[in-house]
């Protein structure tokens, strides 16, 4: 009895208590990562936030506006006031669907010949698609230009040869994109409903297409931001012609309106909304069923 | 039989049926037919051709040779939506988006059947998942998807189902009572089926006619019965349940048996069972049609015997023991033995007589490799 007691005693004395450091240590330990994911965050919307709070900024002269001077909401009202930027918005939106529609139909049907069907050239084909994403827009947006001059294009630099560009430069995109969905489908599934009575356009149409959906989708709504965003490559290519990205370019250089920053606000809360709306309808069609 | 007279032009029929990968030859220069409303089983082991050939016949493969045919109506180069075939996938394929209702419907909907509802209703409950027709097919688990894979194929009442190992991700309970469930529909719908299968119990349990295939060929066809009691080949007295193959020699005949030599004891065989033309040859007993009696004991003259036998290896298996004998030849032979308590069992090392029926044993051609279709316990089920 009383030998078992001292050697519990001995235990306890051979176990020093905890240092008093250690649950400061421990915690760190187990909320490093959490940390380090906000840190990230935070370096990630800091600029974002910046341009919100700009949106809402009222500069006393032209020019400076990178300090906040004092808050109007009359931004918001009068975004299409500054000389220009309504027009380069709609010439912008123009281009991204029109490039972004092409792109998709052409490189969507270009996947499917690559997937499923072999033919001499293939494989080169499957590398080729890859140069214009490897290649460098200066190079490629100066080769373009002198393309379009050297075809006699040099007056009616604007909208269609903006197009011509994009398209070029998405479509890799889009192939590689859809390809991906399209290599992970199981051709089975097209079999089993041919098997089940199906002809071929019946398959394609309710098979095939709503299993490549998701890849064709999100080519779309990349093909969109590549074009949206591009400034190199359409700076080559636009003539006199003003995109958005080119409009804020040449906006750095004389005065910054701050509807600028209302329009990349709300650029940023359209998207953020899309985001938030396909999170929701996806978890919405996956409860529904159960 | 007689009515089938009248059915026998919507046979399925193979002629001569090749398939080529490149150079390698997956299905070869097969023919066969399955008699209108039969249960076939095809047999053997992975990678021997079997999807190849459902494939074929589903039209999702093409031929490299040969002609597929239905009654009279040559389908080889048929569409696939076109042929009065259905085939439940090996990987059950269902429409990862559509719902398992949707996904059971899909075959009538594309023939416009009026009723579609209810018969997708009442397929449903046939494969027990009336209350699973709004989820989609990830939220079913394996066993529930292959009835989902069944009951779209079955509800088209097709002239020839083909079902690539339907059962093989049910447990034993389930997949017994679906067997029971495919053979009472199959009966009823009047149906031919082409079923494929690893397992050898569910084929001879099921099916009518049994193929046991073997790199791209037939090894032999016929009913379970037959073919397990006297196989052709050591591939399919090895691959359809065990088989002791003894190395014999030929020596003579005698009153419609043939006499042979084993290692100095004399045995014999039905001449009828004899599918051997050397002059040594494979002589083939089933573990469990082997007697053992006690070294010298009895003695008969009508049996095949074997003497000099030593007990090496006893494992109870409840319903029987088996016993591992070895030979004086140095071979190891199993003996099976139910365990109806007549007497007590024997123990290692007893020296024991081993004996059976001569219309018991069969015998197979020398050149042939007496380990192919072997598998090991591992792979049994
Ligand atoms: N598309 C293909 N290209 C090349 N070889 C193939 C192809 N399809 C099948 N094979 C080969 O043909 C042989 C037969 O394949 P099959 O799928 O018919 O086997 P199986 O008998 O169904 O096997 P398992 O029981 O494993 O399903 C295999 O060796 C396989 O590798
Ligand atoms: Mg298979």
């Amino acid at each position: 009895m009383t030998g078992s007691l001292a050697s519990r005693e001995r235990a306890t004395a051979a176990v020093p208590p905890p240092p008093a450091r250690r649950p400061a240590g421990r915690w760190l330990a187990d909320h490093l990562v959490l940390l380090l994911g906000i840190l990230v965050l935070v370096y990630m919307f800091v600029p974002i936030g910046y341009i919100f709070a700009l949106s809402f900024n009222q500069p006393s002269g032209r020019g400076a506006t990178a300090e906040f001077e004092s808050f109007t909401w009359s931004n918001w009202g009068s975004v299409c006031e500054p000389e220009g930027l309504c027009e380069s918005l709609k010439l912008s939106f123009a281009v991204s669907l029109t490039a972004t529609v092409l792109a998709t139909l052409l490189g969507t049907l270009m996947a499917f010949a690559l997937v499923r069907h072999s033919f001499r050239g293939r494989s080169a084909s499957n590398l080729l698609i890859f140069l214009p994403m490897a290649t460098p827009e200066v190079v490629m947006g100066s080769s373009l230009l002198a393309m379009f001059v050297s075809l006699g294009f040099d007056g009616v630099l604007g909208f269609v040869t903006i197009v011509i560009a994009h398209v070029m430069f998405c479509l890799s995109f889009v192939v590689v994109t859809v390809k991906a969905r399209l290599v992970g489908m199981d051709a089975r599934l097209e079999q089993a409903a041919m098997d089940l009575y199906a002809n071929e356009w019946q398959t394609f149409r309710l098979v095939t297409l709503p299993l490549a959906m998701p890849g064709i989708v999100a080519a779309a709504l990349l093909s969109f931001t590549l074009s949206f965003d591009d400034f190199i490559v359409t700076n080559f290519t636009a003539g006199q012609s003003v995109t958005f990205p080119l409009y804020v370019y040449g906006a750095k250089l004389k005065d910054f309106p701050p509807q600028l920053f209302v329009v990349g606000s709300a650029m940023f809360l359209v998207s953020f909304a899309v985001v938030i709306a396909a999170e929701l309808w996806r978890r919405r069609r996956s409860t529904w069923s159960r | 039989m007689a009515e089938n007279e009248a059915d026998a032009g919507k046979d399925l029929r193979l002629e001569r049926l090749t398939k080529r990968f490149g150079d390698f030859v997956a299905v070869d220069d097969l023919t066969l037919t399955v008699p209108r409303g039969s249960f076939f089983a095809l047999l053997g082991p992975s990678g021997c051709g079997k999807t190849t050939t459902l494939r074929m016949v589903a039209g999702l493969e093409d031929p490299s040779a040969g002609r597929v045919l239905i009654g009279d109506q040559d389908i080889t180069h048929l569409r696939p939506y076109k042929r009065p075939v259905n085939t439940v996938f090996q990987s059950y394929a269902l429409f990862p988006h559509l719902s398992i209702f949707e996904n059971v419907a899909f075959g009538l909907r594309r023939r416009g059947v009026k009723d579609y509802q209810q018969k997708t209703r009442d397929m449903l409950e046939l494969v027990q998942l009336g209350p699973y027709g709004d989820r989609k097919p990830a939220q079913l688990s394996g066993g529930q998807q292959q009835r989902v894979a069944l009951g779209r194929a079955l509800i088209n009442e097709p002239g020839v189902l083909l079902l690539d190992e339907p059962l093989g991700a049910l447990d034993l309970k389930l997949r017994r009572q679906m067997q029971i469930e495919l053979k009472r529909i199959q009966t009823e719908i009047d149906v031919t089926f082409v079923h494929v299968t690893h397992d050898q119990e569910e084929a001879m349990t099921m099916a009518d006619t049994i193929a046991v295939m073997n790199h791209g060929v037939i090894e032999q066809m016929g009913a379970p019965a037959d073919l397990y009691e006297n196989p052709v080949t050591t591939f399919v007295a090895n691959f359809l349940g065990q088989s002791n193959l003894i190395k014999t020699n030929v020596i003579g005949t005698s009153g419609g048996e043939i006499v042979l030599d084993c290692h100095g004891q004399k045995l014999a065989v039905a001449a009828a069972r004899s599918h051997a033309d050397g002059r040594s040859a494979w002589l083939g007993v089933r573990p469990e049609k082997i007697y053992a009696s006690v070294a010298g004991v009895e003695d008969r003259t009508d049996a095949d015997v074997l003497t000099g036998g030593r007990v090496t290896d006893v494992s109870f298996i409840g319903v029987s023991t088996q016993y591992l004998v070895a030979m004086p030849w140095g071979q190891e032979l199993m003996v099976f033995e139910q365990n109806t308590g007549s007497r007590p069992s024997f123990r290692n090392g007893d020296e024991v007589d081993l004996m059976w029926a001569p219309d018991h044993a069969f015998l197979l051609d020398a050149d042939q490799d007496a380990h192919a279709g072997m598998m090991r316990p591992e792979d049994r089920e």
